[in-house]
């Protein structure tokens, strides 16, 4: 009963969403933040617009269409993996391990992170390509040559998707409660053990959004692979680079390739709506 | 002894430096106020804070020099700390498994450990599916599940509430009667300690000031915080014959002590007036009433004066003597109801 009884109008002492809700919004702060959000917007929309709804399925069943999205979807994903069996024990040595300049290796892991994609490519030419310090021993003892392949193309993404992995990863495990580690150890646990059936499991949900947001990174990676893989139908042409190649010929195509990107992108999103998306 | 050890842990502002003595199958509890030692203590024997110096030998083997999963040791912590992600049965199953047995034989073990602490219809439960009195169960037998010689309890029972601590302390009791390793559990809670323990070792600021069974301890205390612990007024100072001088305050007591010398008497042993009485009982002082609280179904008194005591008086005789805070009272006790012993 008590609570259908109405405030008096005017109380002082009024809950604090409504003195919230009243006085007026600052336009100097308004007007920016829309403009902000059409800018964001806007270029998606227009890609939707501009679709060419009528013979979207035609052209995404084109050959070449299909080839790049498959190529794409397996140097990502192989890309992910290497990631995930190198990232998750070097998140974990920045998380757990102490020793001497560790600050400045998880500095250095971070700079793939801020560089310019191409100069990454460029980087990784220096080293993996056929004159480079590795490239070349690697090519004079087993024969392999990595750049301006398929293999290339997955080194190159996993270069520059690798920093988001290791970044959510130790933060995952910098956020564990690190008793229950104890606890397993004094359960006669190896610290192996201890990682393998109590921390991993703890840290699972930083991981697997890790390896998402490292995915993602890998699929739309661009300027790294085209310095370093070059840009070859069928081994090396990935979506981006498809459709960066079809905007000056043949637009339209341009724009289904994007909106597949697109979706993709929007698939990701939303399965990690919870993680970073949703207000705190 | 089985386990003879000396702690030291070092740290900024704090020495944790106490001795350590206790034979198969007895239980000692490290008592103590917050921040004394104690769980830095249990921690230097799991092996999982380093120890500043010292040792600990175990049946006659070092144990200080392994590592915490090399230490045949069991613990039981203060939150339990079962892993979230694995079943009750599971996590019992753990440490067997971690020590090499297989899976069904591990399962097997955990499976009679949760029979034994009565929790064999919880095996498939995941720990937040679990009350706080079959977590704590579960902490123990996941601790009783790796055949400790050693098993440490951080406050087993103070994530409780009352109701199940009562039971949970009477089985808690029960396991530990049937462990025939070295037993050393933590807590801040006496009556935990007295119940639970066959030896209480008190500490306070790091260091050990007080050991003894529960009754030597309760009967004798040799520092405030025990005093407080086990409900007594506490005095230190110089006896000569049944006189002991504690302060400004000249005791009477029964026994017959010459140098330093404690002085005990329970609060209820403490009578007030509002007027010097008649016929002058021989401890006799002056004492100002400095607060007034519910203590069970009397009222306890806290007098300041020549020295500090506490007084349980009865709710009527509160009234009578209209006691508020400030107010001057004579306050008295019979020799016969101290106790005087050696400081």
């Amino acid at each position: 009963m008590a609570a259908t009884v109405p405030e008096p109008a005017g109380s002082r002492d009024g809950p604090a969403v409504r003195r919230e809700s009243s006085g007026r919004l600052p336009w100097i702060l308004v007007v920016p933040a829309v403009l902000g959000l059409v800018f964001l917007v806007l270029p998606l929309a227009g890609l939707l617009v501009r679709a060419p709804w009528s013979t979207l399925v035609q052209r995404l069943a084109e050959p070449h269409v299909l080839e790049a999205l498959r190529l794409s979807l397996v140097c990502a994903t192989v890309a992910t993996a290497v990631c995930l069996l190198l990232g998750v024990p070097l998140a974990w040595l920045l998380a757990r391990v102490s020793f001497p300049g560790r600050r400045l290796v998880r500095a250095l892991v971070t700079v793939p992170l801020v560089l310019p994609p191409v100069v990454g490519g460029v980087a990784l030419l220096l080293v993996l390509g056929r004159r480079g310090i590795v490239g070349q021993w690697l090519e004079a003892s087993f024969g392999i040559t990595l750049p301006f392949t398929t293999a290339g193309v997955i080194i190159a993404e996993a270069f520059v998707a690798m920093p988001f992995l290791v970044i959510s990863v130790e933060g995952a495990l910098r956020g564990a409660d690190r008793r229950f580690e104890e606890a397993a150890a004094t359960l006669g646990a190896s610290r192996w053990t201890v990682f393998r059936r109590v921390t991993l499991p703890m840290v699972m949900p930083g991981v697997v959004a890790g390896a998402v947001l490292c995915w993602a990174r890998a699929l739309g990676e661009f300027g790294a692979t085209i310095t370093f893989a070059g840009n070859f139908p069928g081994t090396t042409r990935t979506m981006p680079l498809a459709v960066y190649l079809a905007l000056e010929t043949e637009p339209e195509a341009a724009i289904v390739l994007s909106l597949v990107l697109l979706a993709v992108s929007v698939i990701i999103l939303a399965s990690l709506r919870d993680r970073w998306v949703s207000a705190p | 002894m089985t386990l003879d050890a000396r702690l030291v842990v070092t740290r900024p502002a704090f020495t944790l430096d106490i001795a350590l003595e206790v034979a198969p199958g007895e239980v000692v509890a490290l008592l103590g106020p917050n921040g004394a030692g104690k769980t830095t203590a249990l921690r230097a024997l799991a092996g999982l804070t380093r120890m500043s110096g010292g040792r600990i030998t175990l049946r006659g083997r070092p144990l200080h020099t392994l590592p915490a999963e090399s230490r045949p040791i069991g613990m039981v912590f203060q939150d339990y700390l079962l892993f979230p992600h694995l079943t009750a049965l599971d996590n019992v199953a753990f440490g067997p498994r971690c020590q090499g047995v297989s899976r069904a034989g591990s399962r097997r073990v955990a499976a009679a450990m949760l029979e034994r602490v009565g929790l064999a219809d919880r095996a498939a439960a995941k720990p937040r599916q679990l009350s706080g009195g079959q977590a704590q169960r579960v902490a123990l037998a996941r601790a009783l599940a790796v055949r400790p010689e050693l098993l440490l309890l951080d406050e087993p029972l103070a994530a409780l509430d009352a109701h199940t601590r009562l039971e949970i302390r009477s089985q808690l009791r029960r396991h530990l009667a049937d462990f025939d390793g070295v037993t050393v559990l933590v807590t801040h809670d006496p009556l935990d300690a007295m119940v639970l323990a066959d030896r209480l070792v008190v500490i306070e600021h790091g260091g050990v000031v007080q050991q003894g069974t529960p009754a030597e301890v309760a009967r004798r205390p040799r520092t405030d915080y025990v005093a407080r612990l086990v409900g007594l007024n506490l005095y230190r100072g110089v006896a000569d014959g049944n006189l002991v001088k504690a302060g400004e305050l000249l005791l009477h007591t029964s026994e017959e002590l010459d140098g330093a010398a404690f002085v005990a008497f329970p609060p209820a042993a403490v009578a007030l007036y509002r007027t010097r009485p008649d016929g002058s009982p021989r401890n006799l002082w002056q004492a100002r009433v400095e607060g007034v609280e519910r203590h069970g179904d009397n009222v306890r008194v806290h007098l300041d004066g020549p020295v500090t005591a506490f007084a349980d008086i009865t709710p009527a005789a509160v009234a009578d003597l209209d006691l508020s805070p400030g107010r001057q009272v004579w306050a008295s006790v019979k020799a016969t109801e101290t106790h005087a012993y050696p400081a």
